[in-house]
């Protein structure tokens, strides 16, 4: 056990726990950040995606200690009421089915939307391909993610 | 105390509601059954509504919201036979209680279809009453009166009430005993795209999902059930995990080894490393070979009859044209991406239970059991499920939470690893398909034989479930078999059952799955043999303005089947109905880089009154990609009587760049609601199966169709 501290949303928290504990768990059990989904425990489905300094990143593969010096952000953390432009692109859209991988499906398309803001739709396939969905919500997310490039688009302009 | 219905009344109320719910629906407002006095502020006609005094709705459902939306589309109905402002109605999911709210079991497609007519009656009841008491208020006709929008409405003298200022009015009025539904064409919110309720809190991390449900003093534990199936632990070395910290106690329980520990990591980082002994049992030597071997022989022998139509015997005699095939179709798992888990707070009188489950009640029974507790000393919340596509409605995963709970005598949240989930699931059954063809000289089909050759999975459950079942005849095995839609002079079906070690379960279409690949692909077979166009045959084989012909045909036209060019894409079509809907499908399919590519696919659906056509859509798209995961990708194998299959490396599935255009197109009717879970999987096997024979000229008689198949 040793004590490590995260920064998470913008918020300190120091906690005592094994170094090879992954940050999944820890940001789940020990901070109470649910929203981070288990899914494999191997980093092949994306419900465990957060941000490490704004990189899409598998939370189940990465070690506390690993991500100890960087800016965390959790699906609670993008945004204080929900309306994130991809959140709310999502809303629009209606995505959700069951539910259950949807934090990762909205973290890994913000991190690929600040990348490349002007995806073509292989792209978007290409850089989500690797988030699995058993509902079958990929033609929602499809139209979502072309909704807030539009929108991010437009309000560029 | 008239404003009190006798229970007299109380029981007639109940037995107009229809739809087979047992007592206790109807509860007046005062609970004379518990005899306690409610406040009257609340009014609350049934089981289903509460109308708060700030105009609020809330509404209960007894379904498990596990994807398909019954959430949103189930108050909808209550929503639009009451007249409610849909923007103040609020929902919850209801905790299991069979007296209460009826059967909860989730499954079948059934939410919607079983629910119709009981919950527009709930509506309408309580719209009724809500008249009732603004007339009385206003000293007029009840008849002179309407509703909108959460709002009595009395034109003549331009006055309104909302129902939030007549909740303890409204309570004093006797229950109707017989109320007029709305005609469909007065529906505004039924039809309509409206918004999911669970939408907000899926995007924002707040949604509870068992596996969020934090306890104060909780331990956390898995499970390590014996790799090989029927193994019985023998021992196991605490040694070899004696350098991991926060282990807290090992010990059996029913299903195998219970490790408990101070986080969930710890319990799955000590469940991989400890050695475990296991007396494998007679399973061992159990193997995917040995399994087809089974099923190969028992498909040699006639089995239960499960149709028969005139003689086919003699119809195939007498024809030279005769076409046979053998179809087979692989074990699948479910993979829903949540895990299976549960939350279970077991303490000396009463015991607390989070569960994503589609059986509340059975859950709750069985814990029941489990802790010697009275049903009603054992509350099981049912949280959103992340998944179920039948896999939910066993529920031994809640079954291991308790046992563990019991004995820690703490709270306690049990997660399986994503390997104990797939290597532990109850998996979609195996299955061989002997067919047989005949066609006579002018090019009909007049014969068709059927042989379903599976594990059964009412056999492998009957303990608990009694089902009809004679001469070994398991119904649900050839549900899609027996009652295929075509019009065949000759047909016989019939069933051998091969049961393996392997448990089976009820997965995403159960059978239909398997069934319709074996018929519509069989069907390309034989219009090829009567020189016809796959659409043109099954469309000779159907009743004149039939739903079947209806659906086939707005397919065709919506997809463009005749005047579709071929290359680089291909065309199959397929048919089929389950679960009392209709769908038909074209997918487009190209074949090349080692690669099965499908581009798109149409599909028409006749699922009678449509409630919530974004929802429909939905779920129909869902189940065709969920169906595509099992024709192109996942299968499940057996291995020195284990699962080959351990995660998504090794049984992988569509993914987003794999995944079709899909385009959903709905009939327009008014016929009662049937389901849209299932309906849509089914066909797409056989559409992309036959639009590869189309690319390739190989006929695709086995799932997953592979590369190597067909070169």
């Amino acid at each position: 056990m040793k004590i490590f501290t995260l920064n998470v949303n913008g918020k300190q928290h120091s906690i005592s726990v094994e170094a090879d504990a992954p940050l999944l768990w820890v940001l789940r059990d020990e901070l109470g950040y649910t929203g981070t989904k288990f899914g494999c425990g191997r980093g092949l489905c994306g419900a465990c995606t957060v941000h490490l300094d704004g990189e899409a990143t598998r939370s189940c593969m990465t070690t506390v200690e690993f991500a100890e010096d960087s800016e965390i952000t959790t699906i609670e953390g993008l945004s204080e009421d929900g309306t994130h432009p991809v959140q709310q692109a999502w809303f629009e859209e209606d995505v959700p089915q069951c539910g259950y991988c949807q934090s990762g499906q909205i973290m890994t398309a913000v991190s690929f939307l600040n990348r490349n803001p002007n995806p073509t739709e292989a792209d978007i396939d290409s850089a989500m391909k690797m988030n699995i969905c058993r509902c079958g919500t990929y033609p929602s997310i499809r139209k979502a993610i072309n909704r807030a490039a539009d929108k991010q688009l437009s309000a560029d302009e | 105390m008239n404003n009190i219905m006798d229970r007299r009344d109380f029981i007639r109320v109940v037995s107009t509601t229809g739809s087979g719910l047992v007592l206790g629906l109807y509860l007046p407002y005062t609970n004379k059954l518990n005899g306690k006095t409610k406040a009257a502020t609340i009014f609350e006609p049934n089981v289903w509504i509460k109308v708060h005094p700030d105009n609020s709705v809330l509404i209960m459902v007894g379904k498990s919201e596990m994807g398909q939306g019954v959430l949103t589309s189930l108050p909808m109905i209550i929503a639009e036979e009451m007249d409610l402002d849909w923007s103040t109605v609020k929902v919850q999911q209801a905790p299991a209680d069979k007296d209460k709210y009826g059967s909860q079991m989730t499954g079948g497609s059934r939410s919607i279809a079983s629910s119709w007519k009981q919950l527009r009656k709930a509506g309408a009841t309580a719209r009724e009453m809500m008249i009732s008491a603004a007339a009385k208020e206003w000293g007029v006709p009840a008849g002179d009166c309407t509703t909108k929008a959460s709002h009595v409405i009395h034109n003549m003298s331009n006055r309104k009430m909302s129902y939030g200022s007549l909740t303890e009015k409204a309570s004093q009025v006797p229950i109707p005993r017989r109320v007029s539904l709305k005609n469909p064409k007065q529906f505004s919110i039924i039809g309509k795209n409206i918004k999911r309720k669970d939408t907000q809190p899926k995007l924002n991390g707040k949604a509870q999902f068992s596996m969020d449900v934090q306890l104060e003093g909780m331990v956390y534990a898995t499970v390590v059930r014996s790799p090989v199936f029927g193994g019985q632990l023998k021992s196991f070395d605490e040694a070899s995990i004696s350098d991991i910290q926060g282990v807290i106690k090992i010990f059996k329980i029913e299903n195998g080894l219970a490790i408990v520990a101070r986080s969930i990591w710890v319990a799955i980082k000590a469940g991989k490393r400890l050695k475990i002994t296991w007396d494998k049992g007679e399973n061992d030597a159990l193997d995917s070979n040995k399994i087809k071997a089974l099923l190969v022989e028992k498909s040699k022998k006639q089995g239960a009859i499960a149709r028969k139509k005139g003689n086919v015997k003699k119809a195939i005699k007498s024809s030279d044209n005769q076409v046979e095939a053998v179809y087979e179709s692989p074990f699948q798992a479910h993979a829903t991406m949540e895990p299976m888990n549960c939350t279970a707070d077991v303490q000396k009188n009463k015991c607390r239970i989070w569960a994503a489950t589609q059986a509340p009640a059975r859950a709750q029974k069985k814990a029941a059991k489990i802790t010697g507790l009275p049903i009603k000393k054992v509350e099981l919340n049912v949280t959103y499920l992340g998944g179920g596509f039948g896999r939910r409605s066993i529920n031994d995963f809640v079954n291991d939470a308790v046992e563990i709970s019991m004995v820690m005598e703490k709270p306690v949240k049990m997660v399986w690893t994503r390997e104990e989930d797939m290597q532990h699931d109850y998996y979609r059954p195996t299955s061989l398909h002997v067919m047989k063809g005949a066609i006579d000289n002018e090019n009909h089909l007049t014969a068709w034989t059927h042989r379903v050759v599976a594990p059964s999975i009412l056999f492998s459950q009957l303990v608990k479930m009694p089902f009809p079942f004679k001469e070994k005849l398991d119904i649900i095995s050839v549900e899609g078999a027996k009652n295929i839609r075509y019009d065949i002079p000759n047909i016989l079906v019939d069933y051998r059952m091969a049961n393996t070690p392997v448990p089976v379960g009820w997965w995403r279409s159960v059978y239909d799955s398997q069934n319709a690949f074996a018929n519509e692909c069989f069907m390309d077979e034989l219009a090829e043999a009567a020189g016809k166009d796959p659409l043109q045959f099954r469309l000779e084989l159907l009743p004149k303005s039939s739903r079947e012909r209806n659906v086939l045909t707005l397919l065709a036209e919506k997809a463009g089947w005749e005047t579709f060019n071929s290359g680089p894409y291909y065309q199959g079509l397929s048919f089929h109905k389950s679960f009392g809907t209709y769908v038909a499908q074209v997918a487009r399919v190209t074949v090349k880089d080692n690669t099965i590519k499908v581009g798109e696919i149409h599909c028409a659906v006749d699922c009678g009154t449509v409630i919530n056509p974004s929802i429909v859509d939905a779920q129909i798209s869902g189940a065709i990609i969920y169906g595509l995961s099992a024709a192109l990708k996942s299968k499940i194998t057996v291995s020195n009587g284990r699962i080959d299959q351990s995660n998504f490396d090794d049984f992988d599935v569509l993914r987003m760049d794999e995944t079709p255009k899909i385009h959903v197109h709905l009939i327009e009717s008014d016929a009662a609601p049937s389901g849209v879970g299932e309906p849509g999987l089914p066909p797409a096997a056989p559409a992309v199966a036959n639009a590869v024979y189309a690319a390739t000229g190989k006929r695709i008689r086995r799932l997953p169709i592979t590369y190597q198949d067909i070169i």
